[in-house]
Order: C-alpha cells, then structure tokens, then sequence
C-alpha cells in the first residue's frame, strides 16, 4: 500500500500558498514601515536645516557655562560641557530613584502588612494614609511638601539645631561630614572580615538545620563579630573617622554636607506617594496566598513571625513582583515632576537648561527618551530576573 | 474566516500605513519651498505672537484679561501693520525654556518675550533679532534686612534663577570672574523662582533689571527689598523671528523703526492724522502720503501711519508700559532716543 506521502499533492498556485501570501504581506508592510520612518528622519533633517537648527551632536562637547547646585561629579560652569551636565542630570535622576524606591518599598510594605492587622487602629491608620495619598495628585503632594513644609522652615540664621550637630534650615540639611583619618583602612578592613565570618557562619547554619534541623541563629553572632572585631579594630586605631562640623558664616552654613531642600521634598513626597501603591500591592499579594496555607503552618506549630516568613510571605512575593515593578517605573518617570520644584534631575538640566542653551531640541530630546527607557527597561529586567528566582519551581 | 479577519487587519495596516507615508510627502514638499510667513498670517486672519505669560511692562494680561506691554504693543502694531487692527493678534504665553522652540517650529510667527539678543542665539538657533525694543542689563534683588550695598558682597549666597536664560549664563560668568562661591537654585519660570526668593529659599534673585523692578512691586512689601546698584550684562531684548523668510523680518524690524521714526519726528498716537498734511519730506514718506515705501515690505503705503495711530510712537508705548505712566516708573536711561541721550535709533524710510 502506498503511502499517502507518495502521492503528488495537488497543484496549487504560489499566489495561494498561505505560507508564500503571509511573506508578501509582511515584508510589504515592513518595507512600508521602514520607508516611513526613514521618511519621517529625512523630514525632520531636511526642515532642520531649513530653519538653520543644528542636526548635529557637536553641541556635546561645547562648554556648558552654566552652574548647577547639586553635582555628584565635580562640575563647573568654565571647565565642564553640555556632556557632563547630562551626566550630572542623569546621576540626580538616579539618586532620586535609587533614594525613592527603598523608602517606598519600607513604607509600602509596612503600611500593607498594617492594613491585614488585627489591631483595629493601626488597620484603620493604613486605611486612611492609603486612601488619602494615593487619591492626590503627585505634583500637588511635591509642591505642598516643597512649599509648605521645608520653606516654612526658619533661615540659616535661626536654624533649628538636631542633635549630632545636624541643622535644618529653608536652606536644607546640614550634616557633618566624615573625614577619614589614617588607619581607617585597618578599622574598614576589620569590619569586613567581620561581614565576611558572619555571612560564612549563617551558611554553615542553614547547611546545619538542613541536615540535623538544629537551629542555629545567625543574627546575634553577626553582631556579636561586628561588635567585637570592628569595635576593637576601631578602638585599636585610634578612631580613625572625623566629622567636620558645619559652621554658620555669612549667608550659610559653610563645611558639612548639604543636602538641599528640593532632593528633601522630592524623595518625600515620591517615596510616600508610591508607598500608598506599593501597600496595596503587598496587602493583595498577601490576601491572595490562601488561608489554608497558614492554618497548615500553624497545624505544624511554627510560631507566627516565622509563618510569615516561612510560608505567606514566599508565596505573596511571587505575586507582588510583577506590579512592584510597575511602581518602581512609575516612580522614576514620576522624578521627572522634579522640574516644578527646582530639582536639578535629567529633564531639569539636559531637557531644560542644555536643549535651551544650544537649540538641538530633536536631539536633546531623543537622547533624554532614549535614557528613561533604558533605565526602565533594565529595572524590569532586574526585577524579572528576581521573579524568575523566586518563582515556584514544578518538579 | 479567521484568515479573512486577518487580511482585513492587514488591508487597513497598509491602508494607513499609505496614508501616512502621503502625509509625510506632503510635508516634505511643505519643507522644500521656504513659507511665506507674512501669506500665513493674512490667511490665518490673526497674528500668533509669543509672549512673557507675566512680567509687568513686557507682556502681561491685566485683571480684564487684556494683554499689556511694550512686547505686547510691537505685536499690536504689526497686526496694525498688517491687518490695520490692532486687536488681530493672539498672544501665547511662553516660558523661557519653550520659546525657541515654539518658533522654530512654527507656532508662533514672532517671539516678542523680552529675549536677549545674542550671537549664539542667531547663529545656532537659526532665528533673527529684527532689533532692540530695550536696552536692558542683569541686576540681582536682596532683602533689606541683609543689608547689602554691592553684589559683589554676595559670596556664599543662594541665588534663585529662572532656567534657559542669558540669565543663568552670566550669573556664573560674574561669580566665576570676582572669585566668588554661590549656590543656584533654578526654576522652570520666572514665577516659581520669584516664589522661592520670596519664601527665604535664596537670598537674592536675579533676572535683567526692568525685570526686578516688575518682580518687585508684585512682592507682598515692595519695600522690603532692594535692587542693587551693579549691572553685570549687556541685555539687548527684542523680538525675533525664524531665519529663512527676510519679507517678514523686514515687516517686524520696520514695525519697530517706524515707531521710533514716529518719535524723533514728534508724530504721536494723537496728532498722527494732522501731521501726515505737514510738509516734511521725511514726515510724509513714513506716513505714506509721498513715495509707496510699504509695497515693497508687502504692506499698504500708510502701514506706519496705521501703527502710530493704533498703537503709538515708541515713547508712548514706553511711558505707558514701563515708563513715568506706569507702576515700574523706569527712567528711559539707554532707551532714549540718541537725539536726546539714548541710544535708540532707526535708520531712515527712504
């Protein structure tokens, strides 16, 4: 019997082949795509050009000549270009968000957890901060931190005095700042060989309880080494770290570390902003791990910190990720709202000052987009792979 | 029929995708053949004239809701000159950071925001000064209280800053060259920047003199504050247009002559009808009554006469927008006309 393989097929035309008809179809609409866009950048380029507007990045490394207040790179208006003050832009940008998404996640996950209290107030308290923040408008929030909060505050002057010599004032905070002395080395290295032990013997721990079930609580011996092997060391060397007391003279404080009122409202009002989102988040991971989880547990007689930690938590976290990361990119593109509050960030410095100054609003423009999505895209990346580590593993 | 959905889904793709790429030849097209501006606003029926959203004397809407200032007034009078109305304009409040961009790209026909002319501005802006409607130079505004006679006793002081500005760019200029410490703090508006300087976030503001002086009588105590004495810029502020298109250059440039013109010839809002019989030569060609000097700028012969009569001579404007008749009482100083001290001059129509 022959095989059906065998038999010719029947004779079909290449215009109706399904397979040869998908093609054309999509390599025409790619065709059109590409020539669009190709299009709209000759478009963009030929009027550019026309109106005398640079098309070019030359205006990269032309000196900036303007200031900026806050610079985690050494900048100055004569010695820096347009180049450098994006790299400013971009390092506040960052701080920002990097300050913003650990304070909102504290805020956040504790303000979640209080929601599932049974302790009627504190629920209620949660309740109330979440509704409250997260139905207002960010940009007010920024404004009534930045306006009504910090320059309500009294000029250099009268400046209220915290302990450990740390000002406050309409100026910002005022820190002492640390200056390292000799044998810091030493006292630095000691603790890090305390870290390094601690970290060996919470291993060696968990390797412990794995074989034996004895449990070995790594905590107090991590403090225990800290205490004792970077305490001596530090001690030893003669307490190598310094602080340089700020000093009130002329309009400010002078020495000290200054951190300005701006980058103050800016984080607070992100952080407790996001943290609304983010208790949600974690209030509905948590509800959604199912009751019969925790009545396992306590049917085994784990003790209710370790429940939570052992059995509700790994499980919530799994659904929490994926809208976590969802803030902590909305929180970014949130610091953006820095520009109405004076905060030198990317859009502030590059979008602002540099694409007014040289004129190259295309590029200046593309360059700060291309920017917020990198750093977007790499946050999702890095949550991802954290979800991937967390995700349940089906054997 | 899912096959058919799916080339349905296609058809329209390429559908729109064609529209597009039509569009786009369009504009192309558009691009090639440099626009006729002064075509655009006659069709358009109005003038769009970027403006300072708020700086008392310049362009500011008063509590009716009416646009005065002496930006203001050179935008009337181009409309004036244009359309014989003075009210055909519409004004669109820019702030700093947006205003060149705005005129680039063709939403507005002229940015009259008390901008700075600078070389820069013209050669990699691709925009033209068409002349100086105020000679202004950068000062800085402290509390009294400071007790501060010299800006060079600033060292160590916060400075509020509007961002996008000259401003910005001889603020470091001065500290850098007198060896001085400062810390800016710069603002998207003129406004926010004000506010912090009022709020104790800095102790000085800074921004081009006749801008102080409007700043200050908005403060809660006018009085409370002083500018002072030094002049770190040279601060040449008028209007600008888009390279590319000299006819309607050559209409703002001459709007503002003419109402300089007007002055040195004593020709005023009032008396424009009565002069225009008198029997000087150089009286009669700006008002049109001898020669057809507003052809050749695409205009009517009596297009001046329609912006002294409308509007006024440059004088007027400046009395009663910044001027004696105003609340800012500034002195006319480098703004006079060069017959009188000043240095404001026109060439001749001729």
């Amino acid at each position: 019997m022959a095989s059906t393989d065998d038999l010719p097929g029947p004779r079909t035309s290449i215009l109706n082949n399904p397979l040869w008809r998908g093609l054309f179809w999509q390599g025409l609409t790619l065709a059109l795509l590409v020539w669009l866009a190709l299009q709209a950048f000759d478009n963009a380029v030929v009027n550019m050009r026309a109106r005398n507007i640079p098309t070019d990045f030359s205006f990269w490394n032309r000196p900036a000549g303007f200031d900026v207040n806050q610079t985690l790179i050494p900048f100055s208006a004569s010695t820096s270009t347009y180049g450098q003050a994006f790299f400013v832009g971009l390092l506040n940008t960052l701080l920002v968000a990097a300050i913003g998404i650990v304070f909102s996640t504290i805020i956040g996950f504790t303000v979640g957890i209080g929601r599932l209290s049974n302790n009627w107030i504190v629920a209620r308290l949660a309740t109330v901060y979440v509704e409250v923040v997260r139905n207002t408008p960010l940009l007010l929030q920024l404004l009534f931190w930045y306006n009504a909060v910090l320059k309500a505050l009294p000029g250099p002057r009268e400046s209220l005095a915290l302990p450990g010599s740390i000002y406050l004032n309409n100026r910002g905070l005022v820190l002492p700042e640390p200056v390292v002395g000799a044998g810091f080395e030493w006292a630095l290295g000691a603790v890090a060989l305390a870290l390094l032990l601690a970290i060996l013997f919470a291993i060696w721990a968990r390797v412990e309880q794995r074989r034996t079930g004895a449990r070995h609580h790594a905590l107090p011996v991590a403090i225990g080494l800290l205490l004792v092997l970077g305490g001596g060391a530090w001690l030893a060397s003669g307490n190598p770290l310094s602080f340089q007391q700020p000093v009130l003279r002329g309009f400010n404080f002078a020495g000290g570390i200054k951190v300005i009122p701006e980058l103050v409202a800016l984080i607070a009002g992100l952080s407790l902003y996001t943290a609304s989102f983010i208790a949600e988040v974690v209030r509905a991971g948590v509800s959604a791990v199912p009751g019969g989880q925790t009545e396992a547990a306590q049917a085994l007689g784990l003790r209710r910190g370790d429940i939570l930690r052992l059995v509700v938590v790994p499980q919530a976290l799994r659904i929490i990720i994926p809208p976590l990361t969802n803030q902590y990119l909305n929180l970014l593109k949130n610091s953006s709202l820095a520009v109405f509050i004076g905060y030198p960030d990317l859009i502030q410095i590059f979008a602002g000052t540099v694409l007014n100054q040289t004129g190259a609003a295309v590029q200046v423009v593309s360059i700060t987009m291309a920017v917020y999505l990198a750093i977007s895209l790499v946050t999702s990346l890095a949550m991802n792979l954290y979800a991937r580590r967390i995700a349940l593993h089906e054997r | 029929m899912r096959i058919h959905a799916r080339s349905l889904v296609t058809a329209s793709l390429l559908a729109s995708l064609a529209g597009a790429a039509v569009f786009a030849q369009a504009s192309v097209a558009l691009a090639q053949a440099p626009s006729k501006t002064l075509e655009q606003v006659k069709a358009r029926g109005y003038l769009s004239c970027g403006t300072n959203p708020g700086l008392a004397g310049f362009g500011m809407p008063d509590d009716k809701g009416v646009w005065a200032g002496i930006d203001v007034d050179l935008c009337r009078g181009i409309a004036a000159a244009v359309f014989n109305d003075p009210e055909k304009v519409k004004f669109i409040p820019m702030t700093a950071k947006d205003r060149f961009t705005a005129l680039q790209s063709g939403e507005i026909d002229v940015l009259a925001r008390n901008g700075t002319w600078t070389q820069s501005r013209e050669a990699e802006l691709g925009l033209l000064f068409a002349g100086v409607n105020y000679y202004d130079g950068q000062g800085f505004m402290v509390r009294k209280k400071l007790n501060i006679n010299s800006a060079l006793e600033l060292s160590g002081a916060s400075i509020c800053v509007q961002q996008g500005t000259t401003t910005e760019l001889n603020l470091a200029d001065f500290f850098r060259s007198n060896n001085m410490k400062y810390e800016v703090v710069a603002f998207a508006t003129s406004n926010e920047a004000v506010k912090a300087y009022d709020s104790g976030r800095c102790d000085a503001f800074t921004t081009d003199s006749s801008g102080l002086y409007a700043e200050r009588v908005k403060l809660a105590n006018a009085d409370d504050h002083v500018v002072l004495p030094e002049v770190i810029s040279k601060e040449p502020l008028g209007p600008a247009v888009r390279q590319g298109d000299d006819q309607w250059f050559n209409i703002v440039k001459w709007t503002h002559f003419a109402m300089i013109n007007a002055e040195e010839l004593g020709i005023t809002k009032a008396n424009v009808d009565e002069r225009a019989k008198s029997p000087n030569p150089e009286i009669r060609r700006l008002l049109g009554t001898e020669g057809d000097f507003g052809k050749a700028l695409g205009l009517t012969p009596d297009w001046a006469a329609r912006i002294i009569k409308q509007v006024g001579n440059y004088g007027e404007v400046f009395n009663r927008n910044v001027g004696e008749g105003s609340r800012l009482k500034i002195k006319r100083g480098l703004n006079n006309l060069w017959s009188k001290g000043g240095i404001q001059y026109a060439p001749p129509v001729r």
